[in-house]
């Protein structure tokens, strides 16, 4: 059936079978594969993705439930031209290693700071222990995840749900 | 102007990263769909062991969408083994795992049949139509099963013992005999599992016309897995390319020859069609390899001082339903690293690998050491409890000294395969470990009730085997815009190779990094002969193979250089990479050079182990009324010889510990006595999140350089796995001190310290 939404500021239009999740669809329809499926049953939070602006698991999100909807995912929170504020955080605190699990660390991440970008190491660690990464043990993530925080403070400039291009 | 030699040791960031971030890796199933692509999904074995009667295939290959459904009657009467990569004794043989099962089963999660649709969802859709007739069996669950051998996974082979491998050194028998003080204890680890954030998945594609197969999804060992493939589908090896993708984890299972390594090529080659496979979670849980199920009934002799005599005992390890690629490495490593870094000079200990209905066993990052750390050094502080010896003396008392280097190990039977320990200051590690953790001032907390928890500390010794040989292969290449290209035989599984490769060879070379054009490793078209990435090889062998073509790629260049500007190579100098200046200062630009295609390959050969070596001491918390247990906090130190980058070995070091300590606190892979999977879900299987061990810290050093690699590198990433059983466990009892609780099995879940607790009180009431 016919789904309709807006994917990274872009609308789109795709003909689903009504049980394909939200994750094939972005990655097998629309070649979004920055969103990785690692469970497929909602634990790992790999495939996490912004809709509407929340942060939510697309392996648990049927395509046709995004009729209208508004999605980021980690390719909406990126640019050509440099890393955004948030990645370069990752890079310079070593948070990823084999990074299969990033792309929901950030789309996590980055719902998080666009809502509360005064977290506490406490609320970084609450929030992103629903993402899994068998690498880093966490550490570094908790640590540049803190470090970004001054990216998203309202005076550094508009925030839209593109994220922070650069 | 630049230093020479100033990236090795930098905290370079990666260049990896900048794909990852933006999502732009390319994972296996992130590849563009081929046309007339089919899907493959896998029936699988719910029944742990039993006959097959029938697969009746028929509705399945009547539904609408599904192409093909290959079962072992597919493949003739030839169905092909899953090989032993690494021991390959020919005892292992009788024991090998047919591709699909072929008249038994003998594990939940065993392929029987493989469906082949025009989408993935048919194809899962027709799992369900699929009639498997299975004659129950009665399952083998546990070694004490195994051993019984009432039920025989090998009725032709008559027994479930596949091997029993023995440590020796000295005379154990008689250190035993004339010693003052023996304790005998059985501990026992449980099984787990690397489990990589990246399930598995393959591409493959068979060109009829020109009788070539490209396999996508390879991983770590791509060589040897080419030339399995190429002998067990009748072609040659040059027929075959495996590429690499980016790998989302690997922790020594990723990568490993699994059945459906066949699986996808033949269904390939029998359809003419390319047919990809993605594997779901459930899968991986059954079907990868598993680890860690280990027993061991172990026997110290000491001096009432303190000095350890000799170390004798038998273990037992589950190793599942079959022997399959680098299976017998973790019994293997139980028999010889049972004495971990200690001066123990007579040493028996046998191990005895059990089959059970279980998935098969392969390696987990440091196999065979998480389990003797755990076994060993809760031993050592059951010993210094019973002596009144001081922990930390008594271990520094029984340390393998720095001029005792290099150290012989016990000698492993039936190989007869000899290992020392190669260099190093094991005091050194402790006496930062303990500084670090501030010991002095943490160990009056021991045993302590603090607002209903009590406090306890612990430290423990590990060592960390690295650079497995026989060989690893680079070729350097100087493109025609004056960069070079570095080709190598290593694998990338997510540890930042291509960033630490081209530090190397940028100094090798005497350029900056940004004249390396990029490290290439993906494909077994890139290098005549690879060995991959394991054992944590990848530094010391690839490596020193990036040193050995550079050192002859500048020869080749030198030679072109004096052609050009009439002199002898000799008489070249080449300045920044970017120049070669002969006498009197004529000189020409590489870049004008390269037309003449200059490359060259190199290759670092080895028959010896690095050893990386340290120490971790935790400070925890336990509430005896709930069994939880707070980590207040962890410090690991280890010196792993020369560091290349600083910033990725801390990365892997805390990463390890975090895996080491979900080994010792959670994850468990549960199986009831039907030889049922209980644990087949993300929502079962618990591994480490964000918010469970926040309070840790990992020191790195190279103060002693290996002796035996250019490079002085030895192997790293394992060593924050390996101690983290044992001293948790030892920092658990040592706050329990009071109760008399004394952990012998491993995950210490909060379920587990209450009975403990429950099971002491009820002990001393009862006194």
């Amino acid at each position: 059936m016919p789904v309709k939404f807006r994917v990274n500021g872009r609308q789109v239009e795709v003909d689903v079978e009504p049980r394909l999740t939200l994750a094939d669809c972005l990655r097998h329809h629309l070649r979004l594969t920055g969103t990785h499926v690692g469970c497929e049953h909602g634990v790992c939070g790999a495939c996490t993705v912004i809709v509407d602006g929340a942060a939510v698991r697309s392996c648990l999100m049927l395509a046709v439930q995004a009729d209208g909807a508004e999605i980021v995912t980690v390719e909406g929170l990126s640019s050509d031209a440099e890393l955004t504020p948030l990645q370069k955080s990752f890079r310079k605190h070593h948070a990823l290693q084999c990074g299969f699990c990033t792309p929901g660390m950030i789309t996590t991440a980055h719902a998080l700071l666009s809502e509360e970008p005064d977290c506490d190491a406490a609320r970084v660690r609450e929030v992103l222990s629903g993402n899994l990464c068998r690498c880093t043990g966490y550490i570094p993530i908790v640590e540049a995840v803190l470090d970004a925080r001054a990216a998203y403070q309202p005076k550094a400039g508009t925030r839209d749900r593109g994220g922070d291009r650069a | 102007m630049r230093t020479v030699n100033s990236l090795i040791g930098s905290p370079i960031e990666r260049f990896e990263d900048l794909r990852f971030l933006r999502g732009r890796g390319e994972y296996v199933d992130d590849l563009a769909a081929r046309n007339d692509m089919l899907h493959a999904a896998i029936l699988r074995s719910s029944v742990a062991h039993g006959r097959i009667r029938s697969i009746d295939v028929a509705a399945a290959r009547a539904l609408p969408g599904v192409h093909n459904v290959i079962t072992a009657k597919d493949m003739g009467n030839r169905v092909p083994r899953v090989p032993m990569r690494l021991q390959p004794l020919p005892e292992f043989e009788r024991f090998g795992q047919p591709v699909i099962a072929e008249n038994k089963v003998r594990y939940v999660g065993e392929a029987l049949a493989v469906v082949l649709a025009g989408t993935a969802g048919i194809a899962e859709d027709a799992l369900g139509l699929i009639e498997a007739d299975i004659e129950p069996l009665p399952a083998v669950a546990d070694r004490h099963a195994s051993a019984a051998e009432a039920s025989l996974l090998f009725e032709e082979v008559g027994s479930n013992l596949a091997m029993r491998f023995r440590a020796l050194r000295g005379d154990a028998s008689a250190a035993f005999a004339g010693a003052p003080y023996i304790r005998r204890e059985r501990f026992r680890t449980q099984r787990h599992m690397a489990l990589p954030m990246e399930p598995r998945g393959l591409l493959a594609e068979w060109d009829a016309a020109r009788g070539r197969l490209t396999v996508y999804g390879g991983a770590k060992v791509l060589f040897f897995n080419r030339r399995t493939l190429a002998k067990q589908m009748g072609l040659p090896e040059s027929a075959i390319e495996i590429v690499e993708n980016d790998v989302g984890g690997g922790f020594g299972a990723r990568g490993e020859f699994y059945p459906e390594d066949f699986l996808i090529p033949f269904a390939a080659r029998l359809t003419g069609r390319p047919v990809k496979w993605t594997e779901d979670r459930r899968e991986h849980l059954m079907c990868v390899n598993h680890a860690r199920e280990a027993e061991c009934d172990v026997e110290i002799a000491c001096t009432r001082e303190g000095t350890i005599l000799g170390l004798r005992g038998h273990a037992y390890v589950d190793v599942g339903a079959y022997m399959r690629t680098n299976g017998a490495v973790g019994a293997r490593n139980v028999a010889q690293f049972m004495s971990g870094p200690y001066r123990i000079p007579n040493i028996d200990i046998d191990v005895a690998l059990q089959l059970t209905n279980k998935t098969p066993v392969g390696t987990y990052r440091g196999p065979g050491r998480f389990e003797t750390d755990f076994f060993r050094e809760r031993l050592l502080d059951m010993v210094a409890q019973d002596l009144g010896l001081d922990r930390v003396e008594f271990r520094r008392r029984n340390l393998v000294s720095q001029r005792e280097m290099p150290y012989q190990l016990a000698t492993i039977t039936p190989f007869e395969s000899k290992d020392e320990l190669d260099s190093g200051d094991y005091h050194a590690t402790l006496d930062r470990c303990l500084h670090e953790i501030k010991w002095s001032d943490k160990s009056k907390l021991a045993g302590k009730l603090i607002d209903g928890r009590y406090h306890g500390v612990a430290v423990g010794c590990f060592i960390e085997g690295g650079a497995a040989g026989p060989k690893e292969s680079a070729r350097i290449v100087l493109e025609l815009d004056g960069r070079y290209s570095v080709y190598v035989g290593s694998s990338a599984i997510g540890q930042g190779l291509e960033t630490v490769f081209a530090q190397i060879a940028a100094d090798a070379l005497e350029v900056t990094i940004d004249h390396i054009r990029g490290v290439f490793h993906g494909s077994t078209s890139y290098v005549g002969d690879g060995y991959g990435a394991y054992h944590s090889r990848s530094v010391v062998m690839g490596g020193s193979a990036i040193l050995d073509a550079a050192t002859k790629l500048r020869e080749a260049i030198r030679t072109q250089a004096a052609q050009r500007l009439a002199c002898q190579p000799s008489e070249v100098e080449i300045v920044d990479g970017v120049k070669a200046v002969g006498p009197g200062g004529k000189s020409i630009g590489l870049n004008s050079i390269s037309d003449a295609g200059i490359s060259a390959d190199g290759a670092f050969l080895n028959k010896k182990h690095t050893y990386t070596y340290g120490t971790h001491a935790a400070h925890v918390a336990v509430d005896p009324k709930i069994g939880h247990v707070e980590l207040l906090d962890y410090v690991l130190v280890e010196d792993c010889g020369r560091i290349i980058n600083p910033m990725t070995v801390h990365g892997q070091a805390i990463g390890s510990l975090v895996q080491g300590l979900g080994g010792a606190m959670m994850e468990h892979l549960v199986y009831d006595q039907e030889g049922q999977l209980l644990t087949g879900s993300l929502a079962d299987y618990l591994i480490p999140t964000a918010s469970d061990f926040p309070n840790l810290r990992a020191i790195v050093f190279g103060n002693h350089p290996s002796p035996i690699n250019p490079l002085g590198a030895k192997g790293a990433g394992e060593g924050g796995i390996i101690a983290a059983g044992g001293v948790m466990a030892n920092a658990v009892a040592n706050a329990l001190s009071a109760l008399g609780v004394e952990p012998r099995e491993l995950p210490l879940t909060p379920t587990r310290i209450w009975e403990l607790v429950q099971a002491a009180s009820s002990n001393k009431q009862s006194v």
